[in-house]
Order: C-alpha cells, then sequence, then structure tokens
C-alpha cells in the first residue's frame, strides 16, 4: 500500500494540519508520498521531506496550482493516482481544511469514488470511524473503494515530528490548467497569536462578550497564556469578531489542552467544535448555561471581573 | 439566466439526535424534518438574485424520499418556479447524489447551480464539489459573497485564514456558507399559491444514473461522553486547579 498525502502549507513551510494527517497514514500502514502543489514551494517541499515517516515528496511548482484551485489541482492528484494503475496509491489523504474539503471531493468524484469525510479513527486500512450528525453520533464507514479518499479532522490524530525525516523529493506532472478559474485575492486575518487548530491553549468568547471591543480583555488574557482566540457563531454572527475565528461544528475545529469558554452558552453547534479539548473551563453567570455539563471547570461570575482577575492571578 | 438550487431534507437542527439501540443509525422516528439550513441560504441567494435581475428561473431540485416534496414546497414558497424531486432511498451517498443532480443540469442547462456547503446529518461535506467535477464546472465553496459579472461569476470563499475571492467562468456550482445571506421566510399567501406550482418526479432509472456507493455504514453509536466536572468557587481556586490538579498552565 502506498498513501499520497495532499500537503497544507503556508507561509512557506507545511502547515501542522499536515503532520496530524501523516499521522493518520502512517495508522493505515505502507509507504507515505506527500505531495506539495502549489507556485514556488521548493522551501514547503523540503519542510515536508523532514517530516518523520514521509517515503517521498512529490513537488507540482507550477503557476496553475498557485493558490491550489481546485479546478487545476484535483486533475493533478487523479493523474499521479491513474498512471499508478493497480500499483498506485490504495488511499488519498487530506487535512479537512478548507482547502482539503474544497479539492478531495472533486478528486473522488472524478475517481468515481465516495469520499470518506472527517476520519477521526482508523479500524483498518479501509474501515474508519467518523462523526455524523455535529458530533452527536459517530459512525463507522467501510470503503470498498480501490483508491479511498479520505479527509482527516486533524484533532483526532496526534502529529508526527516535522523533523527526523530525509524523503526524496521528486518534480512531477505536467501542469493542468483547466483555464476555468481564477484567484482574485484574500483579505488574511493577520495575528501574532498562535493559530487556533494548532494552538495548545484557546480562550474564547460568546454572546456574553457584549461587543467586539470587550475583546480585547479575551486577547491581553491570551497573549498572557500564550493562546489563541476564538469565538462562537453566535459571537461571530452578531459582529463582534470576524468569521474565521469562529469555533464549532461549521466553523474550526479545535482539541488544545486547555480551553476556556467565556460568555458562552454552549450550544450544540459550538461544543461539537471543542468537546475534545483536554480540559475545558466555562466563565459563565448564567449558572445553568449547558457549557457548564462539558465543563472541568465552572465558574458561575461576571465574566468582566473574573477575566481581568484571571489574569491578575497568573 | 437559469438557477438551479438542490435541497435536502434532514433532521431539523433543533433536534437532539438519538442513536438506535441495535447501532444501525440514528432514530428518525417520530422527529421533525426541515430543510437543511445551508440549504435554505442558497434558496435564498436565488431568490436574492431574481430580485437584481440576474436570475430568470429559479429550478429547486431534491433527491430523496417522497417526503422530500414537502421541502420543495417550501423552496416553491420561498420563491422557486419549479421543483423536481428524484425520487430514491433515504440514504444515499454524495456521489450518487451528484450523479443524480448532474442529470438534472444535463437536462435543465442551468447557468448556476447554487447548493448547500454541507447537510448537517451525514456532514459530508461533497456533494458540490462532485457535482463540480462530474460536470466540469468551475466551483466556488463556502460561499459568503457571490456576484455575477458578466460572463463570470465572482465568488468571495470563506477559508481557513480568512476571504479568499476567485473569478469562475459561467456555467459553475456554488456552494453556499452561513454568511451568505440571512434566510426569510415564506408569507401564508405565498405557501397557498406554492401549492400550485410545477412539481415533476422522476426515478433515477429515468436519469439512467446509478445510486451505487463504495461506502458502507457498519455501525453507528454514540460518542463518548463528556462528564460535568466541578463548579470551582473563585477565581483563586481556578488556577491553583488548573496549575496543581490538571497541570495545563
Amino acid at each position: 500500500m502506498t498513501i499520497l498525502v495532499v500537503a497544507e502549507y503556508e507561509a512557506g513551510a507545511v502547515a501542522p494540519a499536515t503532520l496530524n494527517t501523516v499521522a493518520a497514514a502512517a495508522k493505515i500502514g505502507g509507504d507515505v508520498h506527500v505531495l506539495v502543489a502549489g507556485q514556488n514551494v521548493g522551501g514547503v517541499a523540503e519542510s515536508a521531506a523532514k517530516i518523520a515517516g514521509v517515503a517521498k515528496v512529490l513537488v507540482a511548482d507550477n503557476a496553475a496550482y498557485a493558490h491550489v484551485l481546485p479546478e487545476n489541482v484535483a486533475p493533478l492528484i487523479v493523474a499521479l493516482v491513474e498512471q499508478g494503475g493497480a500499483n498506485g496509491y490504495s488511499h488519498v489523504l487530506a487535512p479537512a481544511t478548507t482547502n482539503g474539503k474544497n479539492i478531495l471531493p472533486r478528486v473522488a468524484a472524478l475517481l468515481d469514488v465516495d469520499q470518506i469525510s472527517e476520519i477521526i479513527s482508523v479500524e483498518s486500512a479501509d474501515t474508519f470511524k467518523r462523526p455524523i450528525y455535529a458530533g452527536n453520533a459517530i459512525a463507522t464507514v467501510q470503503s470498498s473503494a480501490a483508491v479511498k479518499v479520505i479527509t482527516v479532522r486533524t484533532t483526532g490524530f496526534d502529529a508526527v515530528a516535522a523533523e527526523g525525516g530525509a524523503a526524496a523529493v521528486e518534480a512531477v506532472g505536467a501542469a493542468h490548467n483547466a483555464g476555468i478559474s481564477t484567484f482574485v485575492g484574500e483579505e488574511l486575518a493577520k495575528s501574532d497569536r498562535p493559530e487556533l487548530t494548532a494552538a495548545k491553549i484557546v480562550v474564547s468568547g460568546g454572546r456574553g462578550m457584549g461587543n467586539g471591543d470587550n475583546f480585547k480583555h479575551l486577547y491581553s488574557l491570551a497573549d498572557k497564556l500564550g493562546a489563541a482566540v476564538g469565538a462562537s457563531r453566535a459571537a461571530v454572527d452578531a459582529g463582534f469578531v470576524p468569521n474565521d475565528m469562529q469555533v464549532g461544528q461549521t466553523g474550526k475545529i479545535v482539541a488544545p489542552q486547555l480551553y476556556i469558554a467565556v460568555g458562552i452558552s454552549g450550544a450544540i453547534q459550538h461544543l461539537a467544535g471543542m468537546k475534545d479539548s483536554k480540559v475545558i473551563v466555562a466563565i459563565n453567570k448564567d449558572e445553568e448555561a449547558p457549557i457548564f455539563q462539558v465543563a472541568d471547570y465552572g465558574l458561575v461570575a461576571d465574566l468582566f471581573e473574573a477575566v481581568p482577575a484571571l489574569q491578575q492571578a497568573l | 439566466m437559469k438557477v438551479l438550487v438542490a435541497i435536502k431534507r434532514v433532521v431539523d437542527y433543533n433536534v437532539k439526535v438519538r442513536v438506535k439501540a441495535d447501532n444501525s443509525g440514528v432514530d428518525l422516528a417520530n422527529v421533525k424534518m426541515s430543510m437543511n439550513p445551508f440549504c435554505e441560504i442558497a434558496v435564498e441567494e436565488a431568490v436574492r438574485l431574481r430580485e437584481k435581475g440576474v436570475a430568470s428561473e429559479i429550478v429547486v431540485v431534491s433527491v430523496g424520499p417522497t417526503t422530500a416534496q414537502e421541502q420543495l414546497r417550501t423552496a416553491l414558497a420561498l420563491g422557486a418556479d419549479r421543483a423536481i424531486l428524484v425520487e430514491a432511498a433515504d440514504e444515499l451517498n454524495s456521489l450518487a447524489v451528484a450523479k443524480a443532480l448532474k442529470a438534472v443540469v444535463d437536462k435543465e442547462q442551468p447557468r448556476l447551480v447554487i447548493l448547500g456547503k454541507q447537510a448537517i446529518d451525514s456532514d459530508n461535506n461533497q456533494t458540490g464539489q462532485m457535482l463540480a467535477a462530474l460536470t466540469g464546472y468551475a466551483q466556488g465553496t463556502f460561499a459568503s459573497k457571490v456576484e455575477v459579472a458578466g460572463d463570470k461569476l465572482n465568488v468571495t470563499r470563506e477559508i481557513d485564514g480568512g476571504l479568499q475571492t476567485v473569478s469562475l467562468n459561467l456555467p459553475a456550482i456554488v456552494t453556499t456558507d452561513l454568511r451568505l445571506n440571512e434566510p426569510r421566510y415564506a408569507s401564508l399567501p405565498n405557501i397557498m399559491k406554492a401549492k400550485k406550482k410545477p412539481l415533476e418526479t422522476v426515478k433515477p432509472d429515468d436519469l439512467g444514473v446509478s445510486l451505487a456507493s463504495t461506502n458502507k455504514t457498519l455501525k453507528v453509536e454514540a460518542p463518548a461522553a463528556r462528564s460535568a466536572g466541578i463548579k470551582v468557587k473563585s477565581v483563586a481556586e481556578l488556577v491553583e486547579k488548573l496549575k496543581n490538579e490538571a497541570k495545563v498552565i
């Protein structure tokens, strides 16, 4: 068996999500190849070659793959699968990031197979567990496809080491340019804080924050803890903070060592995005709030007093 | 231009689902069913495109059980002109749905197809991308803004780090994210009018598509429950517990 992992990268190096995905591939077993598709991604390929347990890095460096447009990258992955024939890839994996979710179903349909989305565990080479109904049920799914196409929920797998490997790097393939889509621009949130899905500590605010300005209390607490800052859907919908901070079923899924929920009631939608955190702290003045049913430590208090006090006490 | 909107009948988002005792699935007996929330956003976007004079006709389609007619009628009440039900068994996988939708696209020839980004039951997030693959069209997934500009479509997408805008050739496929719009409620007169709008039922066989899947669900279980912890009385006690008991700071 040989497994192809589609790398997620940022700022010229592989993103942490790639390390979790390689870990899922290692659980399946067999050789692990990593595909780096993009433009000017030589540095990314070098960082991918160092990942522990990777046998080979395929690099497709071409203007057509800039911004990983699915119309161009999906045919590239399909070509890599098909050129191997019966001895080719048994599995194609990508992290369940917005890129992975965008590209992989397109690959699966082109290969005429069903995809298995957001696996959280590997039972065997063809059987996987995945959450359904916002995590209110866990399905065990078996695939009979010749090539199993899978997205990986990164919080389900401990990252492999980013260093220690020495894989060969090989340039692949002519460019596939469908010519039906172009990148126009992007507005990326700038922050000196850790990335939400990779942070060891996450501090999140909900509707109880009252307004966007009050999030400054969470930012200063987060900076003291070296934490990332998240928000509930209610806080995002109310316009307090931008959407990329949303933790929940339809936002980011996080599982840090410590999750501090401030002024968050604990809607099912939000719990689906954070209930796998190791330790959960809830600060809320409503002692009936459902968040207390999942919190390891609950503090019934006015957040505007408790959060500055917490910051002082640290 | 003609806009096709695909919708799915799912368990209402307010329902707390229960796993069946025999682990064969989720108990759907006597449970309230509704249109998938992301699909409501898709219908709303199509209606807004017509209000702007961009869309000329809105066709709504669902691939599902006979009872999905209820959700199609809801879409008609919200402003769709006619409906198509591809009548099939309850549990279809995404590729089968995408194949059925591809057959409908071939017949209807819409310039734009709008779908929800994921259904809140299976949480797959696949069908729109798969339909784009099968039709060869460009895809604008997780859309928070959609603008027709001549023969192109500008789509602003919600991505992990923020927002990304892409320009797609039409025809194209769009999947909706939460912040694309806020769906309206159907008015009583429109609900009455919707009963007279055309609703055509076809079988997958008539469309010549196979609904076979390479995925098989072996069992469905309840997730491991997380038990409630303790209430602390003060910030000082909280800090003490985090340092000495949980050892996370």
